[in-house]
């Protein structure tokens, strides 16, 4: 939460002149589009006459209608509480957002004939293939932190040189690299293995560097107060600076894995059949591609949400130490 | 025949270039009360730190609690034991109770069990008068109350010494005398006790000697009474002047 200050009491929406000018730029912006043509005319018929025909009035009555609509929306959420103001708005938008793929004109019995199975094997594929390199790279990302941290110069160079390459090469390069070049040397390896090997490389150089920068974060007293009780390296770092680090470290890996569900898409040049490979190689089929692709779309939406739901839990339950 | 807990003799300790210690020689024996002042970067902390090995000499030999202190993490591990340290910014662990801050010493060091470490800790957290506390997290305390944590905290490892580096100079005034308090109901307790301090009331009460530190050096010591009143060098006697005027 931002610091709220008591000064500023009065809701923003509910001031003439917020109004005012929101009224006035939604007004501008609906004057510049013709929308006689479509529904919007269609139930402006009553006043407005023939649609078609209505010229200039007709721009002018739909544009201040919309304007009027969407001005006494907001402001009457205005006066609802927090929680019923986003539940509002995200349903509002949501709604928009139907609208608009209703527009795409889509096979709808189509998508519910494939779904199932584009869960079962497809997003299945892409939730194990994404936890599994999460989990690996949540490892990596602490040794590759304390390593980085260390006054060890083999550590320290081993880690950087791991970072900076990892994180300088395309994902798209690091999963060909993996998958083409370990046969080179002698190690064959299934796609998905190495699809989960390149994602978690990857993904660990970046979160080694957000695990340092959560582990820097903790003052040094906390240190000194664990090694002067005369506990070790391992349970300070364990009990102590990582439990502190965790607060500022759950947020941006939660952003990764998120970032991550979307990435594994990459392994599918490599013929892994996840999400995305199936929405493409389903819709092909049958050149239904826009409903397969929403319907993948939708699914990964899905599952991120899932994923913000389970981080803002997560941070909820480490807020506690800090209410006074 | 009295028992040396800390015995350091002929350290010095360099940051670079810069000597912040230069041939300290001091014996704390046990059940004694030592109270070191002297102006600010002098190198009182650094000295303390030294005990406990927070900061590593690089001359003479500093032996705590008959160990000598040196590289092996053995020794070092060993001492920290059998020493308490407060600190002045208390240092607590904001992600755990109260009561949890002073049970974790003693069951991840010493293997007790949690119902013991439970039972010790509310002992102690009664010692420095807040018990109702225990369940409050660090930053729901004040500072005072805080302070105590932090001394309950190492007076669950049972120490042998404990070291207080300025422990009331981030306190509030009226909750100094909370701290000092505590400090000087341990100290009646008999618990050796070496505290960095500019309370010069407290060093007059309970300290056994004082001990003047100037520019990396111990410059004077002596017993409260005659330390306050008759001091014999040109330093100490401005020192004192300075933090005696108010
Ligand atoms: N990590 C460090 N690196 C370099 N110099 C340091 C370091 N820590 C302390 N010093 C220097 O060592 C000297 C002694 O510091 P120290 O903290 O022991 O002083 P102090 O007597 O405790 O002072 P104060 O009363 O301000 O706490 C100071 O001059 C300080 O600048
Ligand atoms: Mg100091």
């Amino acid at each position: 939460m931002l610091y709220p200050d008591t000064v500023e009491s009065e809701v923003l929406v509910h001031k003439p002149w917020f109004v005012g000018v929101m009224f006035a730029a939604i007004f501008a912006l609906f004057l510049a589009f013709d929308l006689s043509g479509t529904l919007l005319g269609e139930l402006m018929r009553p006043v407005i006459g023939e649609p078609l025909e209505s010229g200039i009035y007709g721009r002018f009555a739909i544009a201040f209608v919309i304007a009027a609509l969407f001005c006494l929306n907001v402001v009457l959420i205005g006066f609802a509480s927090l929680r019923v103001q986003i539940t509002i708005v995200w349903l509002e938008l949501l709604l928009l957002f139907l609208a608009f793929f209703k527009t795409f004109n889509l096979s709808l019995p189509f998508m519910a004939e494939k779904l199932p199975f584009l869960v079962t094997q497809g997003l299945f594929t892409t939730i194990y293939v994404s936890a599994i390199s999460i989990v690996i790279a949540s490892a990596i990302a602490i040794l590759g932190a304390v390593a980085k941290l260390s006054t060890n110069g083999f550590a320290y160079a081993i880690a950087s040189f791991y970072t900076s390459f990892f994180r300088g090469l395309p994902l798209l390069m690091q999963v060909y690299l993996i998958y083409l070049g370990l046969p080179q040397l002698g190690f064959v390896i299934d796609a998905v293995p190495a699809g989960i090997l390149a994602l978690s490389l990857c993904y660990g150089a970046y979160m080694t560097e957000i695990f340092r920068s959560g582990i820097q974060s903790i003052d040094r007293g906390q240190w000194e107060a664990s090694r002067s009780i005369g506990f070790g390296f391992g349970i300070t770092m364990r009990k102590i600076i990582l439990p502190q680090a965790l607060p500022v470290i759950i947020p941006p890996t939660g952003n990764q894995f998120i970032s991550m569900l979307k990435d594994s898409s990459l392994v599918s040049v490599i013929g892994v059949w996840e999400l995305m490979f199936l929405a493409r190689t389903l819709g092909q089929k049958s050149f239904q591609h826009m409903e397969m692709l929403i319907s993948a779309a939708m699914l990964y939406w899905v599952v991120s949400i899932c994923l913000e739901l389970i981080q803002s839990r997560i941070e909820r339950h480490y807020a506690r130490s800090k209410i006074r | 025949m009295s028992e040396k807990i800390i015995d350091v003799r002929n350290v010095s300790k360099w940051y670079g270039s810069f000597r912040v210690l230069t041939d300290v020689n001091l014996t704390v024996e046990k059940g004694e009360r030592i109270v070191i002042c002297g102006p600010s970067g002098s190198g009182k902390s650094t000295l303390i730190r030294c005990f406990n090995r927070l900061e590593a000499h690089q001359e003479g030999d500093i032996v705590v609690n008959g160990i000598p202190l040196h590289d092996k993490m053995r020794n070092v591990a060993e001492v920290r034991k059998n020493v308490g340290m407060v600190f002045q910014h208390f240092n607590l662990f904001p992600h755990m109770t109260v009561l949890m801050n002073c049970m974790v010493g003693p069951m991840w060091i010493k293997g007790v069990s949690q119902a013991e470490a439970r039972k010790t800790a509310l002992q102690f957290l009664e010692r420095v008068r807040i018990p109702e506390q225990a369940d409050k997290f660090p930053v729901q305390l004040s500072g005072g109350q805080q302070q105590r944590v932090a001394i309950a905290r190492s007076l669950c490892m049972q120490p042998a010494v404990m070291l207080f580096d300025e422990p009331t100079s981030a306190l509030d005034p009226e909750m100094v005398s909370e701290v000092l308090d505590t400090m000087t109901s341990l100290a009646r307790d008999g618990m050796t006790m070496v505290c960095v301090t500019h309370e010069m009331a407290f060093a007059r009460a309970v300290a056994d000697r004082v001990i003047f530190m100037n520019a990396g050096q111990i410059v004077e010591q002596g017993k409260p009474d005659d330390f306050f009143s008759n001091p014999q060098h040109e330093r100490t006697k401005l020192f004192l002047s300075q933090i005696l005027k108010h």
